[in-house]
């Protein structure tokens, strides 16, 4: 979507304007219309993109938002995180400037307020894209309200019941709580409220090795925290592949990361105004001293207080909506979209599980999900991307499987560049060319799985990938490297 | 502490300044020295009363079980070679039989073992569990192996009947069902403070054995779908050119075939990938090779025939500036290849382990080493670890003393590729036999 009103990112945009787009003050909502072909609980990406879609095709729509347009996404996940990220990144490459022939010079500081100004008005800028203007001018009512269900085809939205032929549910999911004893007298951050930080915490303890405990672990330990990351399990990112995981703790430690694998937090206690995280693992204990914690243990579909079971909607509390391949739930003209149902909760996969949702409350022809070709990936240095199977999961399906590695240390673009830890990783059905996933670990892993991604998506096989030039040099080359060690394999 | 009578290769005696040096010899004489040199770790560091080998040759280092199970191993080719009379090989043998089949078998935190498994490590003279450490999986199925291994090799009456006797008891008591804590694969472990270590193992490696040995017994075995379930996990890689089922350590694609001869036979998934376990050692040394080649870091020494990374002593944990950048290197650890970590450590002994797999490259790569790096073989004994690109004062960094388990499979595996014996040994086991055919070997010897 167009940014229109900002050059170049940097011109100031206050926290007014970030408001006027996603919530603005003083919002009076429109009085409802008698019946809506759709209503759309929830304004995150999910439901943002079948509101426009749906009403691109001509249906009424209302989208009830209970707090702020954009969804998490926007709010305190992928669009914050990254920009973070990012920060941290350029900070920690001015430490290696030597390597690059820049004389030496005094490392520069971290100017946290500066960096957190940088995250605001990165996402006020992007907040035009959702912004409630926007949604207006495609003639879309919009009540901020809390969204409930009163009955199997209307939902109050605040004070206003509306009635519907078709609704999805789209609230999204918060990050989950812990019953971890002496926590929530400790007090800690989640998602929702690290970005609010002033200060940048000297000791920053992390509970959670996923996806964004890690990101964040090596972004502020890069600003100039000193960070500690406590998991669970025997390795960061349970989802991915091991030397993935593996090439990412030794990332993280390498940044200065302090990383307790196998270790779960026990206990949480304030002594002298310092805050404790008691751990054990397997038998030994030990205690952490930090100044702020972060629980970062994975999300919690919002299925409380919709009043679902006065539509008939089947769910779980702890898994959220049930849906069947076509997004509908057990009330056959209720769907639901992003991550209230997903189990992978990505932006990319909300925005097309709304479309989808859509098209099969509307359409004559109903579509399932494909889950085989969604890519996601992990922001942290390097990245990790994924797409389709994993080596495992074809395994255990009595697949015959064999992974074709390049590892970015034998790609010339990545030696240039100074980026040439990780690998791309190509699954390929044994005996025949047919992709069944990738996995890259690269500074820019997010990117090329995207190359992935049309690959797969178009059937295009290793043979083919093999013939398919690239530019010289260039990191993507790794792709085609990996379909040239196919094409050279001896036949047997 | 040292062996008694009719052992011989002492280290002082190798140090004589009048022998030739290493890499002038003949390829026979050679890995006779060597092989030499690697027993006489065992003779200098046994606790000759209860049959322990120390872990390392360091002061106070405790005893490993799976450095006992290769110092048993290698009694057989002590006596065939005549560096050990049989019956001080016998009398030693029985000493550590019967010292395991006696030791406490209890939860007590301070007990040898449980469950017919053992502790990691154990004091030397008193042989109960030392530094709270793990009930071993792993570390019971090698000191098993070796117990199995004479168990066949003494096949003479009296003494021998008595080594049979109690190597069939010993490995009849190991509860490998037990291990499984009702799971399909097995923990690396357990605690009496804590009960199952959180770790399994993921991918393939040295936990083959594990599974052959626990799938062969008649008392408490493994499932069959332990190990096959143990194999979903398996990654199947084309990596640096070669085909191979993936593991970074070196020693992972050595620890199992220093007993069994793994030639010829083949799993399910060995099956599907019209290969086999020995094959697949080879490509790994091909890929460590090209890996080597290649040096992506830029280490100091690393060529085609410079190469073996692996878990082992490194030189701590330190960050240096060089050639303006920063260069990790770490302590103790499994270091791998081509994931890494990689820190420009190399054990010096691994080259010449994978002599069955390869002769030339094994020989030439060590060759080269002896005469770049005669330091990393002292007394005819190779250190755990030599780092070329961490100088100090003129030369590299070089781990202090010796390591058990490297000096036991670097024996066997050079009497492998010699004679077979240990190969040829454990062809004869029945236990071994079982448990291969149980998970699912066919073909070739079996």
């Amino acid at each position: 979507m167009p940014h229109s009103d900002s050059l170049d990112g940097y011109e100031p945009l206050s926290q007014d304007e970030f408001l006027r787009r996603v919530h603005p003050p003083g919002w009076q909502n429109p009085r409802p219309q008698s019946r809506y072909d759709l209503v759309i609980l929830g304004g995150g990406p999910a439901g943002f993109t079948a509101a426009g879609f749906a009403r691109r095709q001509g249906r009424s729509v209302a989208l009830v938002e209970r707090y702020r347009l954009g969804g998490n996404s926007l709010n305190s996940g992928s669009i914050p995180s990254k920009s973070i990220i990012r920060a941290a990144r350029v900070l920690l490459s001015l430490r290696d400037e030597e390597e690059y022939g820049a004389a030496a010079f005094e490392r520069p500081l971290t100017d946290f307020p500066a960096v957190m100004e940088r995250i605001r008005r990165i996402r006020t800028r992007i907040a035009e894209s959702y912004a409630v203007e926007r949604l207006h001018a495609q003639g879309i009512d919009v009540f901020f309200a809390d969204a409930c269900f009163s009955g199997p085809h209307t939902v109050m939205a605040g004070e206003a019941s509306l009635s519907f032929d078709k609704a999805i549910v789209a609230t999204g999911a918060r990050p989950r709580s812990s019953s971890i004893p002496g926590l929530d007298q400790v007090g800690y951050l989640t998602s929702d409220s690290i970005f609010d930080l002033t200060e940048l915490p000297k000791r920053l303890g992390i509970i959670g090795g996923g996806p964004l405990g890690c990101e964040l672990a090596q972004a502020f330990c890069r600003l100039g925290s000193r960070v500690t990351l406590v998991q669970n399990e025997a390795k960061f990112l349970p989802c991915e592949e091991r030397d993935a995981a593996e090439l990412l703790s030794m990332s993280m430690s390498r940044d200065g990361v302090d990383t307790r694998l196998n270790t779960t937090v026990v206990g949480a206690r304030l002594e002298s105004g310092t805050k404790w995280l008691d751990t054990v693992d397997d038998d030994v204990k030990t205690s952490i001293a930090v100044d702020e914690i972060l629980l970062s243990i994975g999300r919690l579909p919002n299925v409380d207080d919709l009043g679902l079971a006065a539509a008939a909607i089947d769910f779980e509390m702890g898994q959220g909506i049930n849906v069947d391949d076509f997004l509908c739930t057990s009330n056959a003209d209720v769907y639901a979209a992003g991550d209230v149902c997903n189990r992978r909760q990505f932006t990319n996969v909300a925005e097309s599980s709304g479309l989808l949702a859509v098209q099969n409350a509307f359409g004559t022809r109903m579509e399932r999900q494909d889950q085989s070709t969604i890519p996601w990936c992990t922001y942290c240095d390097p990245e990790i991307a994924h797409i389709g199977m994993h080596a495992r999961e074809a395994r255990a399906q009595s697949i015959p499987v064999q992974a074709f590695t390049v590892m970015m240390q034998d790609v010339d673009r990545a030696i240039t560049d100074g980026q040439d830890y990780g690998f791309i990783k190509i699954y390929v059905r044994q005996g025949t060319d047919h992709i069944l996933g990738a996995t890259i670990v690269a500074t820019r892993a997010s990117e090329l799985i995207n190359e992935m991604s049309v690959i797969m998506s178009t059937g295009i096989g290793m043979r083919r990938l093999a013939t398919i030039l690239h530019t010289y040099p260039a990191q993507s080359g790794a792709i085609r490297m990996a379909a040239m060690a196919f094409v050279n394999e001896p036949p047997g | 502490m040292s062996v008694e009578e009719g052992t011989s290769g002492n280290g002082s005696r190798l140090m004589n300044s009048g022998m030739q040096a290493l890499c002038e010899l003949a390829d026979e004489d050679l890995l006779d020295r060597l092989q030499r040199g690697a027993f006489a770790y065992f003779s200098e560091y046994t606790n000759a009363d209860n049959g322990l080998v120390s872990d390392t040759s360091r002061a106070g280092s405790p005893c490993s079980i799976a450095v006992v199970g290769f110092a048993l191993s290698c009694y057989p080719v002590a006596v065939e070679r005549d560096w050990m009379s049989r019956r001080a090989a016998v009398a030693l043998t029985l000493r550590t039989l019967q010292f395991f089949w006696d030791s406490e078998q209890s939860e007590q935190p301070d007990a040898t073992g449980f469950k017919g498994f053992y502790y990691h490590f154990l004091d030397m003279r008193s042989g109960r569990r030392t530094w709270q450490c793990e009930l071993s999986l792993v570390d019971t199925a090698l000191l098993m192996a070796g117990v199995l291994t004479v168990g066949c090799y003494f096949d003479g009456v009296g003494d021998e009947e008595n080594i049979r006797h109690l190597s069939d008891a010993l490995y009849r008591r190991v509860d490998w069902d037990w291990a499984r804590h009702g799971l399909e694969t097995v923990s690396q472990g357990w605690k009496p403070e804590y009960g199952f270590l959180h770790y399994g193992w993921e991918g393939y490696n040295e936990a083959t054995t594990v599974y052959v040995l626990g799938a062969g017994s008649p008392t408490h075995p493994l499932p069959a779908t332990s190990f096959s379930d143990w194999t979903l996990t398996y990654q199947w890689e084309n990596l640096l050119g070669h085909d191979v089922l993936y593991s970074g350590p070196l020693f992972t694609h050595l620890f199992s075939h220093a007993w069994i001869d793994y030639r010829g036979i083949q799993d399910a998934f060995m099956r599907e990938k019209r290969s086999d376990y020995f094959e697949n050692t080879k490509s790994a040394i091909a890929i460590h090779r090209e890996y080597g080649a290649r040096n992506p870091r830029g280490y100091v020494g690393y060529d085609r025939n410079c190469w073996g990374i692996t878990a082992g002593d490194g030189p701590g944990n330190r960050e240096l500036r060089e050639s303006r950048r920063d260069r990790r290197f770490f302590g103790y650890m499994s270091r791998g290849v081509p994931y890494g970590p990689d820190d420009g450590t190399i054990a010096p002994w691994a080259m010449l382990a994978t002599l069955p797999f390869g002769p030339g490259a094994a020989l030439r790569g060590t060759r080269r080493l002896l005469k770049t790096y005669p330091e990393v073989c002292l007394n005819d004994r190779f250190s755990s670890g030599f780092n070329a690109t961490l100088q100090s004062q003129g030369t590299g960094w070089l781990s202090e003393g010796w390591f058990g388990l490297d000096q036991g499979l670097l024996l066997m595996m050079i009497e492998n590729y010699r004679t077979g014996l240990i190969w040829e040994i454990t062809r004869r086991s029945p236990i071994v036999r079982d448990g291969l055919l149980r998970v699912g070997f066919t073909g070739g010897w079996l």
